[in-house]
């Protein structure tokens, strides 16, 4: 298992006992829903209203709804779905990566972190098929030999690679996801009073009872998909900053890009998560599980990306110079200095200045400020790709073809709109699953400092012989600085 | 089929851990037992061979791999050949992306299909459960009786072993 050093702070507080663990969560996917559950989901069907009308307007009229011009040809919907996909890294980087490196803190917030990887993709994907015009030929994009011409899809094209990236990533993100909540339906179901409830959650859990055999297979099946998530959740944002990359856009043509990408999606994605989770933990009374240290250790990867994507900038503009190439030169003065100056130093403000604030322990201990900066973080991260996208397109190669973009109602409103699908989806989500991976905190439990000496499942006197054993588990009443190797 | 089963019911997983290793060593079978979570060192207590899992997804994988090379070069390279950018018809550095993604697409799903079929975990209207508290904060040891278990012995052993309570309980599997 792992060394639980006395100096670092607990995982749970409160000192929770299994069953304390199983209430909280339960608490209220078993309650009715309360008041400020209700009016957020209104204010959040609002929005999905607005995606739907503008989705409608979309659809009827077409593609001339949007603000596209013959030169920008692909501006908020490009923008979103970058923003999108690289909100969703976050979740698969906190179930994944943090789950091969052994981050025991992970184990509260890695549920809610891919259902929010889930919802994000979904909302991206909106932007591709919606930009289709036509999005029930949607299937054209898989290599289906097609009736008109034995014609197959291009292989050749970053566009088709996206397409097979985001199938490959949303599927699997959602088995993961589901395959880790099957354990927590069955506690759920095991509890249900309620006919609908049992039937329901008796159907989502799979029939799982939690045999030894069963958790030996689902720990195997759990650390493969881990390994395999790792190198598909980098291909996915390698691939979209492929979309640009290969093209011979100056601004976009830079070797740069996968990593500075993958940097950028981490860096959204964390910020969303502090966003949603900072709002979880308050509204579901989950304190005790999504702790100030958890939301700490957050700030501190934000930090790290954000400290990334930073010198990608620097380096970016650095390159241009250095590569004497006119076009590219011109693509990053005219992007800091041009029309679209306002978005450059919003970008520069949000991503590279907000996270330094961080080293100072203050903030990162601070909700409100960490609140505020994770918001700021968000709107740098849409403003870098709305940079990238349509500074760089605007003004290329011919200048009798320079043209401004300006969004209209329709761009804002499916923008505006995916947000309300994606916290419609989210609410859902924390409404009737668990948000918290019960299952997994529990083997956390026992192992956090705080739980050491106040958690007893077992009276310790009662089988005395145990506690002399030191080949397996501590004993409940084992001392807090007890370090442990296993 | 109707079974009858003695459930010994522990109130922590080190002792659980123990009390599996002792009932086995003192040649008692145990059907199964059911925990809330997953315990480590519970493999190598109750006899569980390692999980060929990872061996499927490499082949899972690699068929993936093998379907990516395939898909692209046939119809990229042999059934409709086309100039695309002045590139070979077969440019395998162009096809990294899709074989990798493809890869992991057969992997993943290849394996958890697999996982949960042998697992026989599949949607169902009712699920019977030997104690519904072992998805909660309870450990039950099951060990299945027949006309000759001795079931005050067993009852002893779980007993002196750390379990807090010890039941008797019948299951109808079909």
């Amino acid at each position: 298992m792992q060394h639980v050093s006395a100096v670092r702070e607990p995982l749970v507080t409160g000192g929770k006992t299994y069953h304390d663990v199983t209430v909280d969560v339960c608490r209220q996917v078993e309650a009715k829903p309360n008041v400020r559950w209700m009016a957020a989901l209104s204010v959040a069907l609002f929005f999905l209203g607005i995606f739907l009308y503008s989705v409608y307007r979309t659809l009827w009229y077409g593609i001339g709804e949007w603000g596209l011009n013959k030169t920008v040809g692909w501006a908020w919907d490009i923008t979103n779905f970058v923003w999108w996909v690289g909100i969703g890294h976050a979740g698969t980087l906190i179930s994944a990566v943090l789950l091969l490196f052994r981050q025991k803190w992970r184990s509260s917030i890695n549920r809610a972190a891919e259902a929010m990887t889930i919802f994000a993709v979904i909302c991206a994907a909106m932007f591709p098929v919606l930009h289709m015009g036509r999005p029930w030929l949607a299937y054209w994009v898989f290599p289906l030999q097609n009736t008109f011409g034995s014609l197959w899809a291009n292989f050749n094209s970053p566009l088709l690679w996206d397409v097979f990236a985001i199938s490959t990533y949303f599927t699997v993100s959602l088995v993961f996801w589901y395959t880790g909540l099957v354990p927590d339906f069955a506690t759920i179901r095991d509890r249900a009073k309620g006919p609908i409830a049992k039937v329901a959650y008796s159907l989502l859990s799979m029939g799982w009872t939690g045999s030894a055999k069963h958790w030996s297979r689902y720990e195997t099946v759990s650390l493969i998909l881990a390994g395999v998530s790792t190198p598909l959740v980098l291909s996915v944002h390698t691939i979209v900053s492929m979309d640009f990359a290969t093209s011979v856009v100056p601004g976009w043509h830079t070797t740069i890009f996968p990593p500075y990408f993958v940097a950028g999606a981490i860096f959204s994605g964390f910020a969303m998560v502090l966003t949603l989770m900072l709002i979880t933990r308050v509204v579901f009374k989950l304190e005790d599980y999504i702790t100030i240290e958890h939301i700490a250790l957050m700030n501190k990867i934000m930090m790290i990306t954000g400290s990334i994507v930073g010198v990608a900038y620097i380096t970016e503009f650095f390159i241009a110079w250095y590569s004497q190439v006119e076009f590219e030169q011109y693509a990053f003065i005219n992007r800091a200095t041009g029309p679209y100056w306002w978005a450059y130093a919003s970008m520069m403000t949000c991503n590279v200045i907000t996270p330094q604030l961080v080293w100072i322990r203050k903030v990162r201990y601070s909700i409100p400020l960490t609140f505020i900066l994770s918001i700021i973080v968000n709107i740098g991260m849409w403003f870098e790709r709305f940079v990238i996208i349509v500074t760089s397109l605007h003004r290329d190669y011919l200048p009798s073809s320079w043209a401004m973009f300006s969004p209209t109602r329709i761009d804002i409103g499916i923008y505006v709109g995916t947000l309300g699908l994606f916290f419609t989806l989210f609410l859902l989500f924390a409404k009737f699953f668990p948000v918290i991976n019960m299952a997994e905190v529990k083997t956390i439990l026992k192992y956090t400092v705080d739980n050491g000496p106040t958690y007893t499942g077992v009276d310790p006197h009662a089988h005395a012989i145990h506690h002399e054993s030191t080949t397996h588990g501590v004993p409940a009443n084992a001392p807090v600085n007890y370090n442990k190797h296993d | 089929m109707t079974k009858r089963f003695a459930l010994g019911i522990f109130e922590d997983e080190d002792v659980l851990l123990h009390a599996v290793e002792n009932i086995r060593g003192a040649g008692v079978k145990i059907y199964e037992v059911f925990t809330p979570f997953p315990i480590h060192g519970m493999d190598d207590a109750m006899g569980i061979e390692r999980s060929r899992l990872p061996i499927a997804a490499f082949f899972y994988g690699m068929t993936g791999l093998a379907f990516a090379l395939w898909l692209q070069i046939y119809t990229l390279g042999f059934d409709w050949p086309m100039i695309i950018g002045g590139k070979p018809h077969i440019a395998l550095p162009a096809f990294i992306p899709v074989s990798f993604e493809l890869t992991v697409f057969f992997c993943c799903h290849g394996m958890v299909i697999t996982f949960y079929t042998i697992s026989k975990l599949y949607p169902r209207w009712k699920t019977p459960v030997l104690d519904v508290r072992s998805t909660d904060d309870k450990f039950v040891v099951a060990i299945e009786l027949n006309e000759n278990s001795d079931l005050n012995g067993l009852a002893k052993l779980l007993r002196e072993n750390g379990a807090s309570e010890v039941n008797e309980k019948e299951m109808t599997k079909n």
